[in-house]
């Protein structure tokens, strides 16, 4: 279902369409205590320099000794990606000089990576795209420099030395800033699954570097440039977008792309050159001789195999089948784990659907207006499913329950408790409708005449009663009793 | 009790469990010895006598309670490439300046868990480079060996001279010493001592400023085999710190000693016999293999096709592996600090400060081997070499227990004499890098002297973790041949 090369993909140009052919590599932290090499803590937020072993400041004589967690985390990534595990994989230096990269060489995995081909699904307009995954590795983050604490000097912090990243890379098989958002975003949500990143695109624990080249459709692909360390979503749309421009803008004038580095200014919303290729690093890469090569066994792999959570594809077909969900809905709530917790425990022994509805648009459309996450909601699932009895037994109407939800999130409470306690129960009692109708029936004579050509009046008529009835009255019964009433 | 110096580790070791003397008395006895002699020899970097005298009386403590370890109260000379906390590691080069480390070796933690006493440390070449002890930033250091009626100074071999020197020379029970193509057997081979490079990983390496990771392993230079034996037990142990250590049961070493070589097959490879060898290097290898054929082995010719390939391939892989691991002396967080215009200069000024000729031209050769469109002409290629070697030995080991060669092409050379040409002073890795290419365990014995008088050794070369083996068939030469120890002590002051 390869629907990438799709027209509405193509940019327009002066001289006709283009085709904008986008691949990436996205650097993700690895959830772990401590480092890839040492015993040194990850935590964010340290004061500078508190997180260092001898070993991230490369005191002489100190050796790396690989953080088994980390590996469990790689390879636990590489199964959620479908790909395939490396039984044997080698760490190696990738050499250059810089003040936040105190060993004078970052160990990275060159030849052979932890993780080799895999695939990534993404919905993008209702069309399935198979994003292929070219290769996951292990490497250290670099610390950091800090330039503007001293008017001479630049400062260092090594807290971030020697964490452990995976750097995935995709295949080139976007199209479009949208499918690239679009992929970004479906794997943070398959990380933040896994457990294996916490996605935290703001403290920098996901940014990407995007491959971008442009060619006439079906033609042979363009030179591409690589715009560095791209640390938002939204950034990353905007600078596919600009940077496509700027290439078809260039061939168009008769220019040529050359091979090189670019960085994304959002406050300009365009790219600029960082370095071409001819000013690019001779990395020496080699196999890391303090290190021997990583072999794993294949049952180690299966028991993480078999450990791993439901993902979101798997989820979604789930919610589709059992719950009967619209894709679209299954969507929306697989996006991120806590969600779809969040929805089965309102769903269970409920309707699916209502419960879809109900977290889908009073919950999150509440939680994004007060920008609150599920996992700091003020309604539980418990009060929402109680919530949701209510309407299923009649209790309350569905315009009171959401009235009950707004009284739960501000002031909590067991919501059967609140409606009993305000007296907000619906009547159901018939006499009190056959009144409530009869007064609304004999105050509009000239509706009444309509409503027996023009049914669809009946609904207004509901609502009058409702109305004169505070809400409480059983909207159902209303109905009922109407029907009878005008005869229709 | 006067020379308590000049005992042997063994010897030593067995008068403190006597009581015939304190490690205090000992200690002092090595103290002054250093004093007399650092002017003139230069072996000692950083004596310790603070640390020894506070260590001894420990030990005499425990020894009077009838609490001593195995190597309670023997003082011992450090190389200074081991990182001791507290104490200035230099790697004898200036980039690392007062640098002092708040962590000790394992290997150094070991010894001093085994009771031992640190006299200080130990002159070296600069980073473990050289064969020579020239270059150094401390300077040379001087071999007590004198050639038959001269004065000339000669070298105690490199890159573990100041170790060499002064177990010849009785300004330590033994020392410890690094192998990363010779510099523990040919500094033993020319002073007259004894040296073992061990199995690579039978020593854990954290703690030891890195020269050339896959080849580099810890060892010990003594005065006797028995006494490398005894070291030898104390220094290995599995680490977790270092991947590359081996988790194996470290034997009692000084327990075979006794069991001698009948039956032993010894192997002679002769591609060890280049053109031009100087006919008594092939007299020495002639007697070594009488003496082990009275002492009851079987010799048997083996080849080593690949041998010439090592020393070109030794020279492609340990520069390469150097140039990246001393990337991380570049003046930012410890060690020397030269400031530049800018970023790239202060590293420039720095670098060109703190590394001598040796080591810049190493890094050089390094950087270059491992650049893009290089790496699979020279490191690739050197690593192929590599294997071939090792699948060298492994079939000479399918016929033979232990290999016999000599350790060096010549004896001591002096001060200055090699100074111009460093392959030259690279041909001196001859025999010995081979055995670091292939990881595998080589001991150097000293078997007779010169025609100038000064000592030369033989190399005996074991499988992976056949230590036991190479300490039986040393102690069976050094049996036949006995000791060589320096006629005069000129250098006393």
């Amino acid at each position: 279902m390869q629907k990438n090369t799709a027209a509405k993909t193509l940019v327009r140009g002066a001289t006709g369409d283009w085709e904008v052919v986008i691949g990436l590599e996205v650097h993700a932290q690895v959830a772990s205590r401590a480092k890839l090499f040492s015993g040194a803590s990850t935590e964010f937020g340290g004061e500078p320099n508190s997180h260092v072993s001898l070993v991230d400041a490369a005191m002489p004589g100190m050796l790396p000794v690989i953080n088994a967690a980390c590996i469990a985390q790689a390879v636990r990534t590489g199964l959620g990606l479908k790909a395939k595990i490396n039984l044997t994989s080698v760490f190696d230096r990738k050499n250059y000089f810089y003040p936040d990269l105190p060993q004078g060489y970052q160990i990275s995995q060159y030849k052979s990576p932890i993780v080799g081909a895999g695939e990534v699904e993404v919905d993008v307009d209702g069309d399935t795209l198979k994003v292929g995954i070219e290769r996951l590795h292990l490497e250290q983050d670099a610390g950091k420099s800090v330039h503007d604490q001293h008017p001479e000097y630049s400062y260092v912090d090594l807290n971030r030395s020697g964490v452990a990243l995976m750097e995935i890379v995709s295949r080139p098989d976007m199209r479009s800033a949208k499918q690239a958002q679009a992929y970004v975003s479906k794997l943070r949500t398959i990380l933040r699954y896994l457990g294996t990143c916490d996605g935290d695109m703001e403290r920098g624990n996901l940014r990407a570097d995007v491959n971008v080249s442009v060619r006439k459709p079906g033609g042979e692909f363009g030179t591409r440039c690589e715009i560095k360390n791209v640390n938002s979503i939204r950034f990353i749309g905007q600078a596919i977008e600009a940077e496509a421009r700027r290439q078809i803008d260039l061939i168009e004038d008769g220019g040529q792309i050359e091979q090189e580095t670019r960085l994304f200014d959002p406050a300009r919303n365009e790219t600029r050159s960082m370095r071409s290729k001819e000013e690019a690093h001779d990395y020496r890469y080699f196999p890391d001789p303090d290190l021997l090569p990583l072999e794993l066994t294949q049952d180690y792999v299966d028991a993480l195999k078999k450990d791993l959570p439901e993902l979101p594809d798997a989820k979604k077909q789930r919610f589709v089948g059992s719950y009967k969900l619209s894709a679209y809905d299954a969507d929306v709530l697989v996006a991120e784990r806590e969600s779809a917790e969040f929805f089965e425990a309102v769903a269970k022994g409920r309707d699916g659907k209502t419960a879809a509805n109900w977290v889908i648009n009073e919950l999150f459309g509440r939680l994004n207006k007060e920008s609150l996450e599920i996992a700091t909601s003020p309604v539980s699932a418990g009060q929402l499913g109680a919530i949701i009895d209510l309407i299923g037994s009649g209790a309350i109407s569905g315009k009171i329950a959401k009235d009950v939800f707004e009284i739960v999130w501000s002031e909590g409470g067991d919501p059967a408790e609140i409606v009993e306690r305000r007296g907000l129960t619906q009547v159901t009692d018939t006499g009190a409708i056959e009144t409530a109708v009869d007064q609304v029936v004999a105050a509009n004579p000239d509706k009444v005449s309509q409503v027996k050509a023009k049914p669809a009046l009946l609904g207004w008529f509901v609502g009058q009663v409702m109305k004169s009835t505070g809400g409480k009255a059983n909207p159902q019964a209303v109905n009922e009793v109407l029907k009878r009433k005008l005869g229709i | 009790m006067t020379d308590l110096n000049k005992l042997t580790l063994a010897e030593a070791r067995d008068g403190l469990r006597r009581g015939q003397f304190s490690a205090t008395e000992l200690t002092r006895a090595l103290l002054a010895a250093i004093e007399s002699a650092n002017t003139s020899l230069n072996a000692y970097v950083l004596p310790t006598p603070e640390i020894a005298l506070r260590q001894a009386q420990a030990s005499d403590a425990r020894l009077a309670k009838g609490e001593a370890r195995p190597l309670e109260g023997l003082p011992l000379g450090i190389k200074d490439l081991y990182c001791t906390k507290g104490v200035r590691t230099t790697a004898c080069s200036a980039i690392l300046d007062a640098f002092t480390p708040t962590y000790e070796s394992t290997v150094t933690q070991n010894l001093w868990d085994a009771g031992a006493v640190m006299l200080g440390k130990l002159n070296n070449d600069e980073f473990a480079m050289g064969s020579s002890n020239e270059t150094s930033c401390f300077g040379p250091v001087t071999n007590p060996w004198r050639r038959r009626g001269s004065n000339v100074a000669l070298v105690p071999g490199g890159s573990s001279g100041g170790s060499s020197s002064a177990v010849a020379a009785d300004l330590c029970l033994a020392a410890t010493a690094t192998d990363t193509g010779g510099s523990i057997r040919q500094p033993a081979a020319i002073t007259g001592t004894v040296g073992i490079k061990p199995t690579y990983g039978r020593c854990s390496r954290w703690g030891i400023v890195a020269f050339a990771s896959s080849l580099d392993q810890a060892g010990p230079i003594t005065k006797t085999v028995r006494d490398a034996a005894i070291m030898l037990r104390h220094m290995a142990s599995v680490d977790p710190k270092d991947s590359t250590s081996v988790d194996a049961p470290v034997p009692d070493y000084e327990a075979v000693l006794g069991q001698g070589v009948q039956g032993l097959k010894v192997g002679v490879p002769k591609e060890y016999r280049m053109d031009g060898m100087p006919r008594e290097i092939e007299a020495l290898w002639q007697q070594g293999i009488a003496w082990l054929k009275a002492a009851g082995a079987t010799i048997h010719d083996v080849s080593l096709p690949h041998t010439k390939y090592a020393l070109p391939a030794y020279y492609i892989v340990a520069p390469a592996e150097c140039s990246s691991n001393l990337a991380r002396y570049d003046g930012v967080r410890y060690g020397l600090r030269k400031s530049g215009t800018d970023l790239i200069d202060g590293y420039e000024t720095t670098r060109r400060a703190g590394f001598g000729a040796e080591v810049r031209r190493r890094v050089l050769i390094g950087t270059y081997v491992l650049s893009a469109g290089y790496y699979d002409a020279y490191y690739l290629k050197a690593q192929k070499v590599r294997t071939l070697i090792k699948r060298d030995f492994d079939e000479a080991y399918r016929t033979v227990d232990v290999l016999l060669t000599p350790t060096t092409p010549g004896p001591a050379f002096g001060i200055g004499e090699v100074g111009g040409d460093p392959v030259q002073m690279y041909l001196n890795d001859i025999f010995t890098v081979t055995v670091n290419m292939a990881g595998l365990p080589g001991i150097s014995v000293p078997a007779g002297l010169s025609s100038e008088g000064t000592p030369l050794g033989l190399q005996l070369i074991g499988k992976p973790f056949g230590e036991e083996t190479l300490f039986r068939a040393a102690q069976a030469i050094e049996d036949a041949a006995g000791r060589f120890t320096v006629p005069a002590r000129w250098w006393a002051r």
